[in-house]
């Protein structure tokens, strides 16, 4: 399978009126045609940076960046005006975890959809609608051409959310960027979400990103985890390979540090401390400060990214080998 | 400061508080002439006991009255109706104890780590603060801050004089439960307490919590949404769906042998942590009703894949099943459910 999208070295800087973020470090991966790429990482990880940063969506005059984006060989960060607004509006398409974000309250939801498919597809307005009742149908919203005439704040919180999706496909996007779009839903609400981007994934052979901090939500939708910690992907490999022989020590401790069915009783293995400051550009393993494998060469320098085994990156230079898995 | 309420009174077998009825309706403003007509139906009827030095904890989605039962328990609103016992003493009656003696008992801690802080207060201050109000001298109360800072694994002589804003999230959820615990409560009621912590920072916070309670000899009410989080602190749970229990019981009968078709559907929308069982169908549809107008007879009936007619005309109380109570009519012989004996 050809790639989708190739992000390399891709940095992020903020300037604050008090300070500089460095939010993202020197972050690459691929994603395929058909394929989900699940980002797990922690708050402040740069997980939403990152994912924004493919839609160019950071404020011009205070972000900086370097590297590569291209989507279908076509480079990201150089794109301005229309072609910009091609990418975004036909090209990959973005839902978050508050819909309110994508629905304007004073017009109805039919309409919304309706227009967005006007705008990007030159259709006629009787053929807008009747395409949007299709998406509508196709997120299994009950009773579609009812809903359509309703406001956003006449659905429920998991009916907005598909109704977000179903906004976000009206433009065949070939990539669908999803920053934690089921955590504020509800537990039985949640895994039905999941099961429809899954598998509408599928139908669509949509490449997708897919942002959560819980390792339950990536394993259901991904295909391949890769797991950020302050900035930089410091793992990244197949759903099995990640869940069953995790390398990294930061993805261990947050595999350990889970809390699942079984574990009653037992202490649990918390990671101590908390994640850096990104005020500096890190000069060593970001996460010395808090590993228990650390050694000096952890130090000297950022270690690089390298191949563990097919298919399985880690970013560390200790003897993770010879840790106890 | 310690009135003779600190101690156990009653006796281990005595529950430390009995709930009994509750109900909190919140009328909706709207209507004609800005009069009421409508209430949100938060809690009806609700009836709990808390046993001494337990975990109680409770699940359920949002909207269910989680909260609304917290705030009922330590009265920071008051019930339209129903009792309450703390030690065998009735709350806010001509024989029983005052609400503002009730609250050194039962603290509480939210969700929102900064928001329930002052910012212009520092940790210290902000820890000394309701034991000073309550008549300990400021350098005792300084005195027992600090140490309090020490318990929650924050070192004193570090974090005593910061601000708030000064602290990472993890560690102003440490100082809010620091602070709940300056009164020396009996119970304290945890309200979504490690729900915004990253994972890393959520495992830390519960060994804490384990080892104050055994310190302490606390007694604990845990609120969640976090299935996982909650099998893992409490000895008994309950679920609640709309305003009601809807099952009660011990832990390992809850998740090993869950009885109302809401909690087998909660359970069951765990995601997997196991990529080759990946969850291949959703247990129930549609989102939890309006408490508005919560649906007759039984409120789980529009979303339960059992409902039969019976049960939109009768609602189902709490019953005994051995080992959990369980509010179904299909566990109520006669009831005229197909599946009830
Ligand atoms: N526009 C901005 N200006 C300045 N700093 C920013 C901006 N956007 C993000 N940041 C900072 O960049 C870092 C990474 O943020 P990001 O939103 O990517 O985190 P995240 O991994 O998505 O976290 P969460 O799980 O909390 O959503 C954070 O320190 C954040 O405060
Ligand atoms: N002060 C209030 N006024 C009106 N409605 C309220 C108030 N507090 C809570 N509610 C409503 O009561 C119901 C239960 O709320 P809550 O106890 O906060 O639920 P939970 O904590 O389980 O999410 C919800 O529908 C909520 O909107
Ligand atoms: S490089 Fe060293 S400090 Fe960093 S994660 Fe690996 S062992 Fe730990
Ligand atoms: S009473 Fe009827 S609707 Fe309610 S949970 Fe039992 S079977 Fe389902
Ligand atoms: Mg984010
Ligand atoms: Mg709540």
């Amino acid at each position: 399978m050809s790639n989708l999208l190739e992000v390399r070295d891709l940095h992020v800087t903020f300037r604050t009126p008090d300070r500089i973020v460095h939010a993202v470090n020197g972050v690459s991966f691929d994603v395929k045609r058909g394929e989900t790429l699940g980002i797990l990482g922690e708050s402040g990880s740069g997980k939403s940076v990152t994912l924004r940063s493919i839609l160019k969506l950071h404020p011009t005059h205070r972000t900086r960046w370097s590297g590569s984006i291209r989507l279908e060989g076509d480079e990201v960060l150089d794109m301005t005006g229309s072609v910009l607004a091609d990418l975004r509006g036909n090209r990959v398409a973005m839902i978050f975890q508050e819909p309110a974000t994508a629905f304007d309250p004073v017009f109805t939801v039919g309409h919304q959809i309706a227009e967005t498919i006007k705008r990007h597809t030159g259709k006629s307005e009787t053929d807008a609608w009747a395409r949007a009742k299709d998406l509508l149908e196709m997120v299994r919203i009950p009773s579609p051409a009812q809903r359509l005439k309703a406001y956003p704040h006449e659905m429920s919180g998991g009916m907005r959310q598909r109704a977000m999706i179903a906004l976000a496909l009206s433009c065949n996007p070939s990539l669908l960027l999803a920053d934690e779009p089921t955590t504020a839903l509800d537990a039985t609400v949640q895994i039905q979400v999941l099961l429809l981007i899954r598998e509408l994934q599928r139908e669509l052979a949509l490449g997708v990103i897919f942002v959560t901090h819980d390792i339950g939500v990536a394993v259901e939708v991904s295909d391949r985890i890769g797991v950020m910690y302050a900035g930089k992907l410091v793992e990244l490999g197949g759903v099995e390979q990640m869940v069953d022989a995790p390398r990294h020590p930061y993805t261990r401790g947050l595999l350990a540090s889970t809390v699942h069915g079984g574990m009653r009783g037992r202490r649990l293995e918390a990671i101590p401390g908390a994640p850096p400051d990104l005020a500096e550009v890190p000069a060593a393993c970001s996460f010395a400060p808090r590993c228990k494998y650390v050694e000096p060469k952890c130090l000297a320098a950022p270690p690089p990214l390298t191949a563990a085994t097919e298919g399985h990156l880690v970013r560390c230079v200790g003897r993770i080998d010879t840790l106890a898995a | 400061m310690d009135s003779v309420l600190s101690v156990d009174r009653g006796g281990p077998a005595q529950p430390l508080l009995l709930a009994k009825n509750l109900r909190k309706h919140f009328p909706i403003p709207g209507g004609l002439l800005g009069r009421a007509t409508r209430v949100v139906r938060a809690v009806d009827d609700l009836t709990l006991s808390v046993a001494k030095g337990e975990t109680l904890g409770v699940v359920g989605e949002s909207g269910c009255g989680k909260s609304t039962v917290a705030r009922l328990l330590m009265r920071l609103i008051k019930p339209d109706r129903g009792t309450m016992i703390l030690d065998g003493d009735p709350v806010d009656e001509p024989h029983g104890i005052t609400v503002n003696e009730l609250r050194r008992h039962v603290q509480m801690v939210f969700q929102d780590s900064y928001a329930s802080l002052n910012p212009r207060l520092t940790i210290v201050e902000t820890l000394a603060f309701a034991p000073k109000a309550h008549g300990l001298p400021h350098a005792e109360a300084r005195g027992r801050s600090r140490d309090l800072l020490a318990k929650v694994g924050l070192e004193p002589d570090t974090f005593a004089d910061r601000y708030p804003h000064e602290l990472s999230g993890g560690q102003r959820q440490r100082v809010n439960i620091a602070r709940a615990l300056a009164l020396r409560p009996r119970l304290v009621i945890l309200d979504e307490a490690v729900s915004a912590l990253d994972k890393s920072v959520e495992a830390q916070v519960l060994n804490m919590l384990v080892d104050l309670k055994d310190e302490f000899g606390l007694t604990y009410v845990f609120i969640s949404h976090d299935l996982n989080v909650v099998q893992y602190l409490s000895d008994r749970v309950l679920v609640m769906y709309l305003g009601k229990i809807v099952e009660i019981g011990d832990v390992e009968a809850i998740y090993g042998k869950p009885q109302h078709p809401y909690t087998r559907a909660l359970l069951s929308a765990r995601p997997t942590m196991d990529p080759r069982r990946r969850t291949q169908e959703a247990p129930i549809q549609g989102d939890p009703p309006n408490p508005i107008d919560p649906p007759s007879g039984c409120r789980f009936r529009t979303r339960c894949p059992f409902a039969e007619s019976v049960c939109a005309g009768t609602e189902p109380v709490l019953a005994d099943t051995g080992k959990q109570s369980v509010a179904c009519l299909m566990y109520v012989p006669g009831s005229g459910h197909s599946k009830a004996a």
